[in-house]
């Protein structure tokens, strides 16, 4: 009696079990294409950018400037320098106030306050980026009479805050609390704590979420449409219209010359090129130490 | 509450760093001058009431546990010697709590000063982790804004020597603070604490995450460290506190049911709590 009942649940634990198995098979797969569909596109749009772009990367594309619409030859030196002074100008602008408003966030504000300032900079962060254009272009190029690098700048910058803010709070509360109680006990003034203890140890994590931030804008188009506004000659100062990478591309892909469109291709190469180099060197430093 | 100014005892205590405070409001102590006194102490995390009407004092260079339960308010009472218990939000505090007759909680202290004078070494070894062992033994003094080499390499001798550091780091002082082994963390943490010339060393369970060696060590340290400063301890362990201390209060419950010199709580306990206590029957 016992043997009959022991052996049919054992087939039945049998059919049960490949059941299982079928299941979680299925899932694994699942979840193997779903990481497939994430890397492909990447993949793609290397391989293609490659195939199309590569061949316009040459010594005159990093050292000359456009050639008459047109005509063959010419580079996007103007532009490749106007990006890195529109980049370099806007981490000046907005990585400090993103990181002091951090340090206000974890240090000093009341739980919520930091939400609250928490919740406006995530609403700010999913704020389309063509109206941080428009804005600027009110704010800053209309009472200055024209489109510049300052207004470019600005408009970058205003991207940047929210996103530095939200990743350097992130790494200042991962500092351990010991080490804010080790300095208070020591009597050490609490500024003193935050600039030479707290941000400090967490200097690593800060630098990484600044890169991250570069990254993310060197990218953007729209908010320079009516703000740097892009320029087909070398400028680099401050009050005029300066060219940048991805208006460059936008202008040479949108216009009707053949040479122009190798030449976005081209750019789009360096760009995202750029752009994977930066984050290559925010894994190298996130892995040499953590935090 | 307060007793009339004036009628000082004539204090055997003096520092070059301290100057000597008339005492007010001590309860008088036949042998050794009181170094902090803590009169009607009340405390509160938010709702919950952790100390309840908690008087006692702490006497100058020697050292005095705190033994009891888990949760009977012994980390709590430790911290509002130095004002630590702030850091938590929420916290209300009523009583006095005075060092050598100086008011810790009158208008116009700051907390940051008086943490210079009374300093404090945690539970879980907190090194710096940016920093170099020469750096985490002078941050306090560097931040504070000595700036003679001559004065900062001398303390630096001086302190690493009084917490029995210095021959096991002197060939490397620039090594990061955190790569020493826990036990010497510790005693890193102790040589930093020393070099703000504290008049006080609270010690939070300074031992509860070290080997048996490494303990032994830090008492040792204790041992020697109470003939410069008074030291209160907080330990779980009774037989540590047996060995490193003088004097011994034990609470329970937000209460202290009792203290007195160590060898009468523990070989003749007053309280029957106290005896079931060290004895190992409830706690």
């Amino acid at each position: 009696m016992t043997t009959v009942e022991a052996s049919g649940r054992r087939l039945e634990d049998q059919h049960q079990h490949r059941w299982r198995r079928f299941k979680s098979g299925a899932m694994s797969a699942l979840a193997v294409l779903s990481a497939a569909a994430v890397i492909l596109p990447l993949g793609f749009v290397l391989f293609h950018l490659l195939l199309q772009g590569a061949s316009s990367v040459n010594v005159d594309f990093f050292t000359r400037t456009p050639a008459a619409p047109g005509s063959p030859g010419g580079g996007m030196a103007n532009a490749i320098a106007g990006s890195a002074e529109l980049l370099a100008l806007a981490t000046a602008l907005g990585a400090p106030i993103g990181v002091l408003g951090a340090i206000y966030l974890s240090e000093y504000s009341s739980p919520a306050v930091a939400a609250s300032i928490r919740f406006v900079a995530d609403v700010l962060n999913g704020v389309p980026s063509i109206i941080w254009g428009v804005l600027v272009f009110g704010v800053v190029v209309v009472p200055m009479h024209g489109f510049s690098t300052l207004a470019g700048a600005v408009a970058l910058a205003i991207m940047m805050i929210p996103l530095v803010l939200r990743t350097t709070e992130e790494v200042l509360l991962l500092v351990p609390g010991g080490y804010r109680e080790a300095a208070l006990a020591l009597g050490i003034a609490r500024w003193k704590i935050v600039v030479h203890i707290v941000v400090r140890t967490a200097s690593r994590g800060i630098v990484t979420g600044v890169l991250l931030a570069v990254a993310r804008i060197s990218g953007e188009t729209a908010p320079l449409l009516f703000t740097a506004f892009g320029n087909l000659n070398w400028n680099l100062g401050l009050t005029q219209p300066i060219a940048a990478l991805p208006l460059q591309i936008y202008t040479y892909a949108v216009s009707p010359y053949e040479d122009w469109h190798r030449q976005a291709w081209a750019g789009a190469l360096v760009l995202i090129s750029l752009i994977f180099l930066l984050n290559l060197s925010v894994r190298f430093l996130t892995r040499a130490k953590r935090l | 509450m307060n007793p009339p100014l004036g009628s000082p005892e004539p204090r055997t205590y003096s520092e070059p760093m301290r100057p000597p405070q008339p005492a007010v409001g001590q309860s008088p102590q036949p042998v050794r001058q009181i170094a902090i006194s803590v009169e009607g102490l009340n405390l509160w995390y938010g709702k919950n009431q952790a100390l309840f009407d908690v008087s006692l004092g702490f006497p100058a260079r020697s050292v005095t546990a705190i033994i009891g339960p888990s949760g009977c308010g012994k980390s709590t009472l430790l911290r509002t010697l130095n004002r630590m218990h702030e850091v938590t939000p929420g916290t209300r505090m009523t009583g006095r709590v005075r060092l050598f007759g100086d008011d810790l909680y009158r208008s116009g202290m700051d907390p940051t000063i008086l943490r210079r004078r009374v300093g404090m070494i945690f539970q879980k070894s907190n090194p710096f982790p940016t920093l170099s062992v020469r750096e985490n033994v002078l941050v306090g003094l560097r931040l504070n804004g000595v700036r003679d080499k001559e004065v900062l390499r001398e303390r630096l001798e001086e302190c690493l020597r009084m917490a029995a550091l210095w021959d096991e780091v002197k060939d490397n002082l620039n090594r990061p603070g955190i790569s020493l082994s826990g036990g010497q963390q510790q005693r890193l943490c102790i040589a930093r604490a020393i070099a703000m010339r504290p008049e006080v060393l609270l010690m939070d369970e300074p031992s509860s995450a070290l080997d048996p060696i490494a303990t032994a060590r830090i008492e040792e340290l204790v041992h020697e460290l109470k003939e410069t400063f008074t030291i209160v301890i907080v330990t779980h362990n009774m037989q540590q506190a047996a060995r490193v201390s003088d004097h011994t209060a034990f609470m329970y419950l937000g209460r202290l049911i009792e203290m007195g010199t160590t060898q009468k709580i523990f070989q003749r306990p007053e309280h029957r709590q106290t005896e079931e206590y060290i004895t190992g029957r409830f706690g």
